[in-house]
């Protein structure tokens, strides 16, 4: 019963998905208030019915209905049920219900928090969101239905994927979506501006708030996909370049020049194709990359079920989506005039050359990404790996790094560069001095781990100084700007440190043996044997000394679920303050009890990540600006003020 | 007029970009060309599910077969159980089983319940054959000569399209 009620649902979130996307439009051709006034409620029905589905889901999992197809391929008796709720959303039929629901419940709260939009613009705006969920909506019950069932209902799943029974991965994909969804608010405000022919300061205003939590949801997803890799798959990698994960960074590359950009383009009447250009871009790449991740058409370490169907799709939803974004705008950008001009010399140039610097680095990567598939088609076999991005993401970040603090240096409007350089020096100075001492402790160097390094220090003693030197009272958008550059230099450093000065050391140990890395000795004391809830494993034991003194004892695994018949390497992490130890084991080498094991030493790589948090924690306080809470309420009173008007 | 055209190249690199999303569709699902078709059947010496001794590649030379990859733990060998046995009812060729990193019990369980549409099952319990003819995953299927060469490969279930489209014509051509 529950799967039928579940699938009914869905039909019903098709119909009303399709009247969101065509009534509110018609009433905005007609000029019709009734009509435009069902798109706020209607937005509410539709999170409410997609919602309700995905909760069946999740109870058909509790309930282990293996008659349903997708719960007896990810579930099974013994898996425990905090991984059977999880399981909703960890194959592919489920992540894209998640998917819709994650859009619906934006779209919902874009119409709650939209009062300061008058009712054409949000009308538009929730047309075009509705259209979105519409094809989503449509994929799913179309392509990927997770209600389909199967006679005759065998007695136990097939178990969750083992690499998905963790933590990580429980939040990794929900953290994404947030962010991917969170985009098409953007790209529903460009679409409906387009439609209109026009836009003005105070609806970019709107959209950039929904871009900064989209983009700080977007971070926490990356890094969170990032800490998982670093721990699960046992060899002590933080990225990758996969296609999978470049599939997730390339929203977000978009999506960093989108926000600064905004920041322009809500002040003053400038940037404005661009404004919207970036939104289209920033969305189709989070279409793209659920392509590339579903689709099959590259392959990749994530391995992902390979349907030509779904690929098909896919692609047709960012034919419609991206090409009738693009078609669109090509007929009406010439009406998006940018009125005011721009002196060369302001803080508006700066973040001009920002959103360059970053749309270049996201142009790389998808080349990087695709060219596999552009040799292929050709019929040759390449991959691009490591190397290529490692040195194409050096070559762009150095001139982002070094600009960085001349941009929140210069005001706005107008102000000198010379004179802004020449107040840059005393960093530069102190910058050097730090980076000097850095070098005589930490020697040997390479070229791209000093420049690394000094491009984070730079940074930091900039961002730091303006902020000391900074007249009057900071405001939440200019301690939400520092913070997260704060965090751009400490991502800089700790993933220099990270990379360069790490110690990895592959080494046979047989119980008993002591081995010297990094400063600390390793004691291996033999591997025994332990079963836990759905799985068995090999657990080493390694006491790790430093000078005599026990630190830790670190408990690496191989672990083997049966269900999926799948060997999985759960490495054991001590995580300091400044490094971690990292010990993973490898195979048992000889009945002895001898194992190749695998000890890192990560120095910084926390920071690393805590670098990302604070970049998304600066996302978060911009959104508290008084200033543009002060212009939000002047808008809305106009737009109550517009409404008592008419009635 | 420039402007237009400036406002041209976003499309145009959206229609490249799917232009190529769409041929290079298809290239890494089933049509993925096997090395092994036209070769011979990798050596291998298996043991049986039930019965005792084991058996070769030289032991089932003299007639077309069909090797089919399967475990009790493949959901989709599930679902092309009654396609594999309405194949091997008919008698148009011999249908062997490879039993891939399964347990006796659960093998043997899953057979009571379902029946046992195979002529001969061999078992690969360390899955070391299965990697010799490049098996990415169950169920997977294929079509071997009376010489011993590998005719055909299917990934993935077999369907009653896939079999009358591909499996029965490979097959007339050989008889």
């Amino acid at each position: 019963m529950l799967p039928e009620i579940g699938q009914f649902l869905l039909v019903l979130s098709l119909l009303l998905a399709t009247a969101l996307t065509v009534l509110p439009m018609l009433g905005y051709a007609k000029n019709n208030q009734t009509l435009m006034q069902t798109a706020r409620p209607l937005s509410h029905v539709l999170f409410i019915t997609i919602m309700a589905s995905f909760v069946i889901l999740v109870v058909l999992f509790i309930q282990q209905d293996f008659s349903v197809l997708y719960v007896a391929e990810n579930s099974s008796l013994e898996l425990p049920l905090r991984y059977r709720i999880t399981a909703a959303w960890g194959a592919h039929e489920g992540s894209i219900l998640m998917w819709v629901t994650v859009q619906a419940l934006w779209i919902s709260a874009v119409a709650k928090f939209s009062r300061s939009l008058s009712l054409s613009q949000i009308s538009r705006v929730l047309s075009v969101l509705g259209f979105i969920a519409l094809g989503f909506v449509a994929f799913v019950l179309f392509a990927s239905n997770p209600f389909e069932t199967i006679f005759p209902v065998p007695i136990d799943g097939n178990d969750l994927n083992p690499l998905l029974q963790d933590f990580g991965m429980i939040m990794h994909p929900p953290l994404l979506y947030f962010g991917y969804v969170g985009l098409s608010v953007a790209f529903s405000l460009s679409v409906a501006a387009l439609i209109g022919g026009e836009i003005n300061e105070q609806w970019i205003r709107w959209s950039r708030r929904w871009t900064n939590i989209a983009w700080a949801f977007l971070t926490m997803g990356i890094i969170l996909g990032s800490w998982w890799a670093y721990y699960e798959l046992g060899w002590g990698g933080w990225w990758f370049w996969d296609p999978v994960e470049n599939a997730s960074f390339l929203p977000w590359l978009a999506g960093t020049a989108l926000i600064h950009v905004q920041a322009v383009s809500e002040r003053k009447n400038a940037f404005r194709g661009w404004t919207v250009l970036l939104a289209i871009i920033a969305f189709s790449l989070c279409i793209l990359g659920t392509f590339l991740v579903r689709s099959g058409s590259i392959t990749s370490v994530h391995s992902f079920a390979a349907d030509p169907f779904r690929g098909i799709f896919i692609l047709v939803l960012l034919a419609i989506y991206s090409g009738g974004a693009l078609v669109l705008y090509t007929l009406r950008a010439n009406q998006l005039k940018s009125r005011d001009t721009i002196n060369l010399n302001s803080r508006e140039t700066l973040m001009l050359a920002n959103s360059l610097i970053f749309i270049t680095a996201t142009f790389t990567v998808l080349l990087g990404t695709l060219f596999p598939m552009i040799f292929e088609a050709v019929g040759k076999k390449i991959s691009v790996g490591a190397p290529y991005f490692g040195l194409m993401f050096f070559v762009l970040m150095i001139p982002m790094a070094v600009l960085l603090p001349l941009g929140s240096q210069l005001k706005w409007h107008r102000d000198d560069v010379m004179a802004a350089i020449k107040q840059l020096m005393p960093y530069l100075l102190v910058t050097t001095v730090l980076a000097v001492i850095v070098w005589f402790l930490f020697k040997p160097l390479n070229i791209r781990a000093i420049a690394g390094i000094y491009g984070g220090l730079w940074v930091f003693t900039a961002t730091v100084g303006q902020w000391i030197k900074r007249p009057g009272r900071a405001t939440a958008g200019f301690i939400g700007m520092s913070v997260a550059h704060i965090g751009v230099a400490v991502f800089l450093f700790a993933m220099s440190m990270t990379e360069h000065k790490d110690i990895e050391q592959d080494i046979l140990m047989s119980p008993g043996t002591t081995k010297q890395v990094g400063g600390y000795d390793f004691t291996f004391t033999g591997v025994d044997r332990v079963r836990q809830e759905n799985y068995q494993a090999q657990q080493g034991h390694v006491e790790v000394r430093r000078e005599g003194r026990l630190i830790t004892t670190l408990n690496p695994q191989k672990r083997f679920y049966p269900k999926q018949q799948m060997p999985m390497t759960e490495a054991a992490i001590y995580a300091g303050w400044t490094k971690d130890i990292y010990v993973s084991l490898g195979e048992a080498v000889n009945k002895e009890g001898a194992w190749a094991v695998r000890i890192y030493i990560k120095p910084l790589i926390r920071w690393m990540w805590f670098g990302g948090i604070l970049m998304l924690t600066g996302a978060i306080i911009g959104l508290f600006s008084a200033r543009i809470k002060r212009q939000e309420d002047k808008q809305r009173d106009q737009v109550m003020a517009q409404q008592l008007n008419i009635s | 007029m420039k402007k237009t055209i400036i406002s041209l190249i976003p499309l145009a690199l959206l229609l490249g970009l799917l232009a190529l999303l769409f041929l290079n569709m298809g290239y890494h699902t089933e049509q993925v060309p096997s090395p092994l078709i036209g070769k011979p059947v990798p050596a291998f010496e298996l043991p049986l599910l039930y019965e005792e001794g084991t058996l070769t590649e030289q032991d089932f030379l003299g007639e077309p077969w069909l090797l089919n990859v399967w475990g009790s733990w493949c959901p989709n060998c599930l679902y092309e159980h009654p396609v594999v046995t309405d194949l091997a009812q008919s008698g148009q060729l011999k249908v062997v089983g490879l039993n891939w990193k399964d347990e006796f019990k659960n093998a043997d369980t899953w057979l009571k319940r379902l029946g046992n549409p195979y002529h001969t099952i061999l078992v690969d319990y360390k899955g070391d054959v299965a990697i010799d003819f490049g098996v990415y995953g169950a169920p997977e299927s294929f079509l071997i000569d009376a010489n011993g060469i590998i005719v055909h490969k299917i990934v993935g279930e077999l369907t009653p399209g896939n079999v009358k489209d591909e499996i029965l014509p490979k097959l007339a051509q050989l008889q």
